[in-house]
């Protein structure tokens, strides 16, 4: 079966399934988030619930004209929404959503998600930088600044994770925190890791959250001040995909922190591990996006940029470092 | 160094209670009105065009066409006329026009009528694609309110 043309084709349908369900629904689950923590009930026209909501959303995008305004770098900036779908969307090849799901169990899974990951930075870049505006342009010059900012405190505790584990390869490091919740790496009991490895976890979804230019770190796309951003000239699915790529990135970061610090598909207490723990874990994490999100206003670009040079990153390292150190001793 | 931890611990300290906040308005009860659906009850002094006052027993306007109202609106809204009453002394009103594409809702007429002949209305919903939908015929309103009565 391993080798079956079949394998790849239900993993791709399934894997395009996911992403599109996500990425529609994680926009009606915005809506009503946001309006119940303002004590709306949010979207409730369109079907039960508003829960046709995200296909009209669809539909009326698709049906409003993709504009290129005049001055646009043409190719740039009809390529780049595409290049903001398309590393979110291959992401979903190395998640191991259980033991016997995932499409492909890479070695250096790690390193290629993160490779994505700025891939899908140059996007926003791509695309603010071929609109010719602004506003644009300086929203794409914020993203840049802070994706690179905060990939490095990510990138510090990834390396925590992979020192413990022992493996590159999401799978082998989600294999490794099987059997309950204290086998996972932000508990982990053994050699005395849970005393820095929460912390760890803290920092690893703090960066995510910037990583995916989420409020409260949504300086690339600060309606207040830069109309929208990198989006601001997109209309139509042009727009769409960009809005997908966002929340495909949620479901990727949550993905990833599920994977690497929360033990992936076991359950906590080493009953019925399943991809159904899998998905409980990724809802509740997504779910805390959307909260925060909604919890914090838009923080300033340089108070962003210290939390991540004078917190974030000396934490990072004292983490790796106490880690390392864990690791030699024991 | 100084004020590094602080800053750090009353830092968290304030974002933890912020998604505290949230968290608890998450699961309380939604304050919004769904407007078609739920219609709003005007509160007493809600300032709505005027409307004529019926006779509690006959349901005949209480005016007496003095014209107070008429004069002391500053926007000359109202036209109102009326006949002497047969048989008896005093006049009836026979017309009564609001024109409130003029109004300003300054409630001077309530405030000059003597006779508690005027109030204002409760109706917010006045929408229309005719302008002449404005110019109100207050007697047939008063008409139409008794006859809901009945």
């Amino acid at each position: 079966m391993d080798t079956s043309i079949w394998r790849a084709l239900i993993y791709l349908a399934g894997l395009l399934a996911f992403a599109g369900l996500n990425a529609a629904y994680l926009g009606w689950c915005e809506r009503k988030g946001a309006a119940r923590i303002q004590r709306r009930i949010g979207p409730c026209e369109a079907g039960w619930a508003g829960l046709a909501q995200p296909l009209c959303d669809g539909l009326k995008l698709m049906s409003k004209q993709l504009l290129v305004p005049e001055g646009v770098d043409g190719i740039i900036f009809r390529v780049a929404p595409v290049l903001a779908m398309i590393p979110a969307i291959t992401s979903l090849v190395v998640i191991p959503f259980s033991d016997n799901i995932g499409a492909r169990a890479m070695e250096l899974s790690v390193l290629l998600l993160f490779a994505l990951a700025s891939l899908s930075m140059i996007a926003v870049l791509l695309g603010g930088w071929a609109s010719g505006n602004k506003y644009a342009i300086i929203s794409s010059a914020r993203a840049v600044s802070q994706n690179l900012a905060y990939e490095i405190p990510m990138l510090l505790t990834v390396i925590t994770v992979v020192m413990l584990s022992g493996s590159m390869n999401l799978r082998e490091i989600a294999l490794d925190q099987q059997g309950g919740f204290w086998h996972w790496n932000i508990f982990r009991l053994e050699h005395g890791h849970f005393l820095t490895m929460w912390i760890a976890f803290i920092v690893f979804f703090i960066c995510s959250v910037a990583e995916t230019n989420r409020a409260p770190f949504d300086m690339a796309e600060a309606e207040s001040e830069l109309v929208a951003g990198f989006m601001t000239e997109y209309s139509s699915m042009g727009f769409g995909l960009f809005m997908m790529g966002e929340y495909l990135n949620i479901v990727i970061g949550a993905c990833l922190t599920t994977t690497l610090f929360l033990g992936g598909w076991d359950c906590p207490f080493g009953l019925t591990p399943g991809v159904w723990w899998f998905l409980i874990k990724i809802y509740i994490l997504i779910f805390t996006f959307i909260w925060i999100r909604w919890t914090y206003p838009r923080t300033q670009i340089y108070r962003l940029l210290n939390l991540s040079w004078k917190i974030l990153i000396p934490f990072s390292l004292a983490n790796l470092l106490i880690t390392a150190a864990l690791i030699k001793v024991f | 160094m100084n004020g590094y931890w602080s800053d750090i611990f009353t830092g968290s300290k304030s974002l933890v209670t912020g998604l505290l906040i949230t968290a608890r308005e998450f699961f309380k009860p939604v304050v919004t009105e769904q407007y078609p659906y739920e219609v709003p009850v005007m509160t007493p002094r809600f300032r709505g065009h005027i409307e004529l006052i019926g006779n509690e027993e006959t349901g005949q306007p209480n005016c007496v066409v003095c014209g107070m109202c008429q004069r002391a609106c500053p926007s000359t809204c109202i036209s109102l006329d009326g006949r002497k009453a047969e048989g008896g002394k005093g006049k009836v009103l026979t017309h009564y026009t609001l024109d409130f594409t003029k109004c300003s809702l300054c409630g001077l007429c309530v405030e000059s009528c003597n006779f508690n002949a005027l109030r204002f209305s409760k109706d917010y919903n006045l929408v229309s694609f005719d302008k002449n939908d404005f110019i109100m015929d207050m007697l047939k309103r008063l008409e139409e309110q008794n006859r809901c009565k009945q």
